[in-house]
């Protein structure tokens, strides 16, 4: 399965043999286990375990706590209590499915920035990237439907805004959403397929998550410097790669009791910090909660939607060229399903011949910059829409856009990178000496 | 190639292309009612009209009724307010149309063609943000008529966008009086 060269899987007893000659499975989990891996992964690389080990979390309290929950209008809210209050453990199992949805969050952004960083998305790597955007979107259809299962005022009203999406496109639209929601507004009908497919997506995503694997397996795995192991011969990507199996594996589990350990004082201590009192109040169609926030994790594509009004210049000019069809609601809808497709492209739009943005020193400001304008537009999706608050979302919105489609096409042209080290074996020598198995005289970082 | 063998090669294909054609429509027909389920159910339809006694409803209050799912803002305006509404310059209105479906399609949105009643007093529309769907609040934003607390649409004292993302005023259904004190929706 592995593009890199390294030591097949050879049956011993008869047993094994006989296994293996029927169903080759110990050679695919040992192939998958024992994947030559380059040596000097960094701690951003440990994110990919925390994310499995998340979806495994998230797929076994959801299964859980469905044996207590009811999709209905009328018991929903009630039946959330019921699992809050009377059953066994309940309120920590929902807990940690609540807070799980963070962390699969926070993971995700991590290693979508860490692949952004170190050029993990470019060639040959672009299906694997492709995969993982897939998976984020899967994530977001799974954090939104959930969200809206235990039927409080921001389960309902959310469920109002994220369906009104789809209603603005033009002509299809109200269709569209009459589509979605099963009826003219929120309601039972929604409520029950949301419950659906909240339960289905997950296992998509898991289906997704082994294609991604299969891929980068293929590929190899991306590393610091961006350099390729060498694939000469089995003894040459030795000198450049370690089994998977122990030494990466030990090292994420230790990456993992760290963040699990913060995890479990989030969920034991503060559960509700990330949530929204107003979902603690059943769903009522009469009345909008003062102010309607999204989930954390959605504030930054949020603030996109928000940023382009009737009054921007962009928006009145698309509305003219195109007859009035894309107005302001509909331009806001798709920058913000733009804004991730644009990430999306990154293999293509990034020009340069060098993969690492270790080296490369503009590089390395441009995207310091997309870091901080993501964690602007987050704080300014859960602000206000008057003052100063629609201009930041604007430039932090036009900084977003900016960064794919012009700064990483113009970038590879521009600017003069520095030289990668010629091998990860002496990428490896250079910062560890001779007891973790490097020659460097004295360790650096 | 002989004569006989291009013949049958065409029989052939025109089995494959059929088969195939068969195969793509047999999908088609399958797939089909798996979309259809999703869309509204006969009894979410059945719920099509409603009556609502009004005689409670003081000038200056509002009533907000259920109608399909979503709220209905039935409106006893106050002087000043069908004053304020009846005196915007039309032109200064991002959305031009009436948006209601009692009047004729492409009326102005003139304060007379969205109000339910000659003399302006009833004025009946959805109370649901053309924005994103969230509920307005009554009395409130630039304009004293709704704000939509979501994303910030101002509508005025006749229900029309006046600032703010929303791009279309508050709908009107169609309602119509039944007697002095009732009315109906839908």
């Amino acid at each position: 399965m592995s593009g890199i060269p390294h030591d097949h899987y050879e049956p011993k007893s008869n047993f094994t043999k006989g296994v293996e000659s029927r169903l080759p499975i110990i050679g695919l989990l040992h192939t998958t286990l024992t994947a030559p891996t380059p040596k000097n992964l960094n701690w951003m690389w440990i994110w990919g375990i925390v994310l499995t080990f998340t979806l495994a979390l998230q797929i076994a309290t959801g299964i859980v706590l469905v044996m207590h929950y009811t999709p209905h209008v009328d018991m929903a809210f009630n039946s959330v209590e019921h699992i809050m209050r009377n059953v066994n453990g309940g309120h920590m199992i929902r807990y940690f499915h609540m807070n799980g949805a963070s962390l699969f969050f926070l993971a995700v952004y991590i290693h979508m920035f860490r692949g952004l960083y170190y050029g993990s998305y470019k060639a040959p790597r672009e299906i694997t990237w492709i995969i993982g955007m897939l998976i984020y979107i899967m994530m977001m259809g799974a954090g939104f439907m959930g969200y809206v299962l235990p039927w409080g005022q921001m389960s309902f009203h959310g469920t109002a805004v994220i369906t009104g999406l789809f209603g603005a496109i033009p002509f299809v639209g109200e269709s569209l959403q009459t589509l979605l929601l099963g009826a003219g507004a929120v309601g039972q009908p929604a409520l029950n397929r949301f419950f659906s497919l909240h339960y289905l997506l997950p296992f998509i995503i898991a289906g997704l998550v082994i294609v991604h694997i299969w891929a980068f397996h293929s590929t190899g795995n991306n590393n610091p410097t961006g350099v390729e192991v060498r694939r000469g011969s089995v003894a040459e990507a030795k000198k450049d790669t370690l089994p998977f199996w122990p030494y990466f594996v030990i090292k994420d589990l230790f990456a993992l009791a760290i963040i699990l350990t913060v995890f479990m004082a989030v969920v034991g201590f503060m559960p509700n910090y990330l949530g929204h009192p107003d979902n603690y109040i059943p769903a009522n169609a009469l009345a909008t909660p003062s102010h309607i926030v999204p989930e954390w994790y959605f504030l930054p594509f949020y603030a996109i939607l928000r940023a382009f009004t009737a009054d921007v210049w962009v928006v009145q000019i698309v509305n003219f060229l195109s007859f009035g069809i894309i107005d302001a609601k509909f331009f806001g809808v798709l920058a913000m399903f733009g804004a991730i497709f644009v990430m999306a492209l990154a293999p293509w739009l990034d020009t340069s011949s060098v993969r690492s943005g270790r080296f490369r020193p503009m590089f390395k400001w441009w995207f310091a910059l997309l870091a901080v304008d993501f964690v602007v537009l987050m704080w300014v999706g859960a602000m206000p829409t008057d003052g100063i608050y629609p201009y930041i979302s604007l430039l932090g919105a036009t900084y977003w856009f900016a960064y794919f489609l012009i700064i990483l096409p113009l970038l590879g042209v521009i600017e003069k990178p520095l030289t990668p080290p010629a091998t990860i074996e002496d990428d490896f020598n250079a910062h560890y000496g001779p007891k973790t198995g490097g020659t460097a005289a004295k360790p650096a970082e | 190639m002989s004569h006989a063998d291009d013949h049958q090669g065409t029989r052939r294909d025109f089995i494959y292309y059929a088969t195939a054609g068969a195969g793509a429509v047999v999908t088609g027909a399958a797939v089909w009612p798996l979309v259809n389920q999703m869309n509204p159910s006969a009894d979410v339809l059945a719920l099509a009209s409603i009556r609502v006694d009004i005689s409670a409803i003081d000038p200056g209050t509002q009533l907000t009724v259920l109608w399909q799912g979503k709220p209905v803002f039935i409106r006893a305006r106050t002087e000043e307010e069908i004053a304020a509404a009846r005196a915007v310059d039309l032109s200064d209105l991002p959305d031009q149309n009436a948006e209601n479906e009692n009047s004729v399609v492409g009326a102005d949105a003139s304060d007379e063609n969205r109000a339910l009643s000659e003399d302006g007093v009833w004025l009946v529309q959805m109370g649901i943000c053309t924005h994103l769907g969230c509920v307005p609040l009554g009395e409130q934003g630039e304009f004293g008529g709704w704000f939509c607390p979501c994303h910030g649409s101002h509508y005025d004292t006749a229900g029309r966008i006046r600032k703010g993302p929303a791009p279309r005023n508050l709908l009107v259904p169609v309602a119509s009086f039944v007697d002095e004190t009732t009315i109906q929706l839908g």
